[in-house]
């Protein structure tokens, strides 16, 4: 289902699994893929924040992905699961995931709206779904899900 | 066109703001031709520009506005409705440039309603300058010859300068210009020059200018002014981008980093061939950073330029003759700080106006100068900028405010009453807070105070406000010189580094155990004796919560040996307020680019941004302002709140409360100042009396009483107790457990629900029963009270005003504990009418604070009464301070004593137990 930049009929995404789950990012939302060694914990900050580093130059907030979507802790240290870096606003942040997936094109034909039954918190962060042949791509809403950790945490 | 039209954009707004303030202080100083002309070139140079770029409706206002001006020069008298109308038409212009700047192209309209006052009002001493745009419509196209005139004329009169002058150098300049060839040239720089580079030009003009005056047609004369003044600027001054200067910053920024690294990477490799040129790099790297800093700073003037326009504009509006005063212009920040305090100021200044300075009549009727005062300085101190704005108006009324924060229910009644005043004045800068009656165009919204305080602490900086009623404001502003980068001190704490801004810092200060600068432990409280005094700490990794659970007891232990031996103390300040900061290590000053915190962190309050290292790791950065407030709050706990010594609450609005635990779990309090001492005993040291428990303290038996009777049957083990102590007597008060000592309002909610409790009220955030010590004083001795009563023969009289439930129950026993008989009133009308009534009394002890009559009122109308103008009357308030004390003193008061002061009571009781038997003697 791996496809090439020059499809042009779909979408393309990064993948990542959390707890198993594949979900996919609209590559024009990810800036690139690292590694967060060498980053620094910030006491009294929610758990969903992992720590933040400096990314050249830039000082990345790294956000543990599986804290916010509920799914089980990896059995792995921070340093060794891969962040997928994105910019909101000008501030860039390091999505924490447990492993990642290759980039995928697909096609429009297999998205679906989140069905009604999911996590209603994964139905905040989740614009939707494509039926891939042996599991299901959700696809992350990475704009909303920064900007509810800013109002979560502003308030 | 485009640049011409963007580059016209920009210089004439700063013009006009120039003209803005210079109009007005010519206003007041109409003989100042040195003003008048600086106005009018800048006016004249943006009548010129607009007919050159074809801008007809602007040029003819500005024409009309310079006719007026013209006049002005030639000596006609300057009268107030001139100036506004000239400054009407200004802002008219600044409404027309704004079009421009959006749409490329002048609005429709014409601006007749101005430009015939304008005429009109020129027209009364020289009808000429009337007649010359009358005209009207096709002036734009006759517009253009006189322009052109006039440029002649100022080449021309360039040549007579130069002969006397004879500057090489200016002519350089001249030749420069007229390879650009276009008037245009000379027509849009003028207005750059500043008020002294033009004196300089008038100087060095003086001889030439003094001939063509008097028979030159006006608008000569500056034509002829500017093209010098030009000279002298252009050679020294370029307009640069801000956004090439923030590039630059940003860029020396990440220089310093990478300098940092180098000197980090040579500091591991000692001695290597490296060291010298990286010296040589990190002093260059120093200079070109202040370089770049330097290229940021303005003069705060920038900031306040348009404050004596607006100060007019109100004088006018709310007819009140109001005199701004600046001082300290040229001082100098970063412009990012500079923006951010631009509005703030403006609003204070505003508020001042509206809200300070009073009309006329009331200044006059109050024996005050008609004309008010507003000041506004600026000043260095100690690496920070303050700014001050000062009125001479009526103050705050704090009893106002404090009836508005209760009807807008911003604090509770019982919150108020444990206010001081200087507290209750800083209320209006809470969110939602607005004192002025009505609702005028120029403030009295209820925003603003706040929106001013947010955007000053945003940028590190501190807001506070002293007023005296009757007297005036003073708001105080103090900001950091600059925001990107700063010294820091670099800690570690619980094996992580924190920087900490060396502005705070104070000094550094090792603890050695048992040496001269041991830590001291205060029940959990721990303290420094530094010098003369007891220095609250607080243990950075405590505060931050860093204790990690996962440490195994073995580790612990080795790190607390460790640190024991080697514990730093970093002595800081914000404000007044002095504390310890405890940190396992202490590497160096470094200077660090401050990078803003990420929104999702901004809720951290210990943290003010975070920094790169020269190592690559991002550390945070504490802020002390963070830190002070833990220290406030008690995390680490007022120190002096818990010595033997009693002191008074000191903030008026909290009290020290020990918290206690005596059957179940439900913290119990009572005010610390009320207990003498705590101690501990071993339960087997009990020797028993019948039911009477007693323990061999200092000498004496002390009697014991339980809070919890089911305590008493215990056998083994110690139990703290509160010991209670009053002349030679003492009682211990047993207790479970000792929890803690807290700064909090005693906020007494609910009623009592068994006997040797007050009530409950909420204290750090949980439901606390507050101990009623006058219910278990007589269970140690049954005659605790009565004794005193009968060591003095007659008991003394004394009237207790208190509208406070809580309190009376608190200080009644007290007072009666000193031997007095107590009639209690629960307001000042109720005390005075017992009085009037024909009651007497040796002493009368009231509140300040109440409903119907407060206790100032009724201490004056006791002086008035007769029979009751020797008894001495004391304060007793939560709301201390020497304003207050001062006012007391006024109205003929004995002592002020702070509530909870029970020895500062006492000792009040028996001096005036003392005067007044001297006045019986008598």
């Amino acid at each position: 289902m791996s496809g090439h930049a020059g499809d042009g009929s779909g979408r393309q995404f990064v993948t990542i699994r959390l707890g198993g789950q594949l979900i996919g990012m609209p590559i024009e939302k990810v800036q690139d893929v690292f590694f967060p060694d060498n980053f620094t914990h910030v006491p009294l900050a929610s758990e969903k924040i992992a720590g933040i580093l400096n990314l050249r130059g830039r000082i990345v907030t790294i956000v543990d992905l599986s804290r916010i979507m509920g799914t089980d802790a990896v059995n792995q240290t921070i340093t060794e699961r891969p962040a997928v870096g994105v910019i909101c606003d000008n501030e860039s942040y390091g999505l924490l995931t447990d492993t990642l997936g290759e980039v995928v094109t697909l096609s429009d034909d297999l998205f679906e709206a989140n069905p009604v039954n999911i996590d209603p918190d994964w139905a905040q962060l989740c614009l939707g779904a494509y039926r891939l042949e042996n599991e299901l791509l959700m696809v992350l809403d990475v704009d909303s899900l920064i900007a509810g950790l800013l109002r979560k945490d502003a308030a | 066109m485009d640049d011409l039209l963007g580059e016209f954009l920009t210089e004439t707004s700063e013009s006009l703001e120039v003209i803005d303030s210079e109009l007005v202080r010519f206003e007041r100083e109409p003989n100042n031709s040195e003003i008048l002309d600086n106005v009018f070139r800048l006016v004249h140079t943006i009548k010129g520009t607009c007919g050159f770029l074809g801008l007809p409706r602007l040029e003819l206002l500005a024409h009309a506005a310079e006719t007026l001006m013209g006049t002005y020069r030639d000596g006609a008298e300057v009268t107030g409705d001139g100036v506004s109308t000239i400054l009407n038409s200004i802002d008219r212009i600044k409404m027309i440039l704004g079009e421009l700047e959006e749409n490329q192209e002048e609005p429709q309209g014409d601006d007749q309603d101005l430009i015939d006052p304008l005429l009109v009002l020129a027209g009364v001493k020289q009808a000429p300058g009337g007649g010359e745009a009358q005209p009207g419509a096709q002036a734009a196209a006759a517009e253009t010859p006189e322009v052109k005139g006039e440029q002649e004329a100022a080449e021309a009169s360039e040549n007579v300068a130069e002969q006397p002058a004879s500057q090489g150098e200016a002519g350089d300049e001249e030749d420069k210009l007229d390879d650009k060839g276009g008037p245009m040239g000379r027509e849009l720089k003028p207005g750059e020059v500043s008020l002294e580079e033009l004196e300089a030009a008038f100087a060095a003009a003086e001889g030439p200018e003094s001939v063509p005056e008097p028979e030159t047609k006006k608008p000569e004369k500056p034509a002829k002014k500017k093209p010098k003044a030009e000279r002298a600027k252009a050679s020294q001054t370029i307009r640069v981008n801000v956004q090439t200067i923030e590039t630059l910053m940003t860029m020396v920024s990440e220089l310093v980093l990478t300098r940092n690294q180098l000197l980090e990477i040579s500091r591991r490799h000692e001695d290597n061939e490296f060291e010298v040129p990286l010296q040589r790099l990190s002093n260059v790297t120093g200079e070109l950073q202040e370089g770049v800093m330097q290229t940021r700073m303005q003069p705060i003037g920038n900031a306040w330029g348009k404050l004596p326009r607006i100060v007019r504009d109100l004088s006018l509006e709310l007819e009140r003759p109001i005199e701004l005063e600046m001082q300290g212009a040229e001082t100098e920040l970063d412009r990012q700080v500079l923006e951010l305090i631009r509005d703030p100021l403006t609003h204070m200044v505003r508020n001042s106006a509206d809200h300070g300075i009073e009309p006329p009549e009331v200044r006059k009727a109050a024996g005050k100068p008609k004309t008010g005062t507003i000041k506004v300085s600026a000043f260095h101190e100690g690496g920070h900028i303050i700014i001050e704005i000062a009125d001479d108006g009526k103050g705050l009324n704090t009893a106002k405010l404090r009836e508005k924060a209760l009807e807008k229910g911003v604090r509770s009644e019982a919150e108020l009453e444990e206010m001081s005043d200087s507290q209750v004045n800083k209320l209006i800068f809470d969110a939602g807070f607005s004192t002025a009656e009505k609702v005028t165009s120029v403030s009295g919204r209820g925003v603003g105070m706040d929106v001013v305080r947010t955007n000053i602490e945003l940028i590190g900086g501190t807001i506070d406000l002293h007023s005296v009623e009757g007297q005036g404001t003073a708001v105080r502003i103090k900001i950091p010189l600059t925001l990107a980068i700063i010294p820091a001190l670099i800690i570690e704490t619980a094996g992580e580094r924190f920087a900490i801004p060396q502005l705070a810092v104070t000094e550094l200060v090792r603890a050695h155990p048992g040496g001269a600068n041991s830590i001291e432990v205060i029940k959990d409280a721990e303290v420094l004796r530094l010098r003369e005094t007891l220095l609250p700490l607080v243990r950075l990794a405590h505060l931050l919560d860093m204790n990690r659970p996962e440490d195994d007891n073995e580790e612990k232990t080795a790190r607390d040996m460790k640190r024991a031996e080697n514990t730093f103390i970093v002595v800081t300040r914000v404000g007044a307020q002095e504390f310890g900061i405890v940190v396992d290590e202490v590497f160096h000053t470094e200077e660090i680019v401050v990078k803003p915190m990420s929104g999702m962190l901004k809720e951290v309050s210990m943290f003010s941004g975070n920094t790169i290292m020269g190592d690559g790791s991002v550390i945070m950065i504490v802020d002390p302002n963070g830190v002070a407030q833990a220290v406030a709050q008690g995390v680490g706990t007022d120190p002096s709140a818990c010595l033997e010594d009693e002191t008074p609450s000191d903030e008026g609005a909290t009290n020290s409360l020990l918290l206690f635990q005596a059957g179940g779990e439900e913290p119990k309090a009572v005010p610390l100042s009320l207990v003498t001492r705590l101690e501990e005993f071993e339960l087997a040291s009990i020797e028993r009396a019948g039911e009477q428990h007693m323990v061999q303290y200092r000498g004496r038996l002390m009697p014991l009483v339980y809070v919890n009777e089911s305590t008493k049957n215990h056998k083994e083990g110690r139990l703290p107790m509160l010991v209670f102590s009053e002349g030679e007597r003492s009682m211990g008060l047993v207790v479970d457990r000792i929890v803690d000592i807290v700064d909090d309002r005693l906020d007494l909610h609910v009623e009592p629900s068994e006997p040797g409790f007050l009530g409950s009220a909420i204290i750090a955030g949980k439901a606390t029963e507050i101990l009623d010590v006058g219910h278990f004083l007589p269970m140690a001795f049954s005659d605790w009270f009565e004794q005193k009563e009968r060591e003095s023969r007659t008991p003394r009289r004394i009237l207790y005003a208190e509208d406070s439930g809580f309190f009376r129950n608190m200080i009644v026993p007290v007072l009666k504990g000193a031997g007095f008989a107590v009639t209690v009133c629960e307001d000042g009308v109720e005390a005075f009418e017992r009085v009037k009534n024909g009651e007497t009394f040796d002493l009368v002890v009231t509140d300040i604070e109440m409903p119907n009559m407060d206790g100032f009122t009724l201490a004056k109308l006791l002086q008035g009464d007769k029979n009751a103008r020797d008894w001495p009357v004391i304060a007793l308030s939560a709301f201390a301070g020497p304003q207050a004390e001062r006012r007391a003193q006024e109205v003929g008061m004995f002592a002020y004593v702070a509530k909870f002061d029970r020895r500062g009571l006492i000792d009040a009781l028996k001096r005036a137990g003392q005067s007044g038997e001297v006045e019986i003697a008598a």
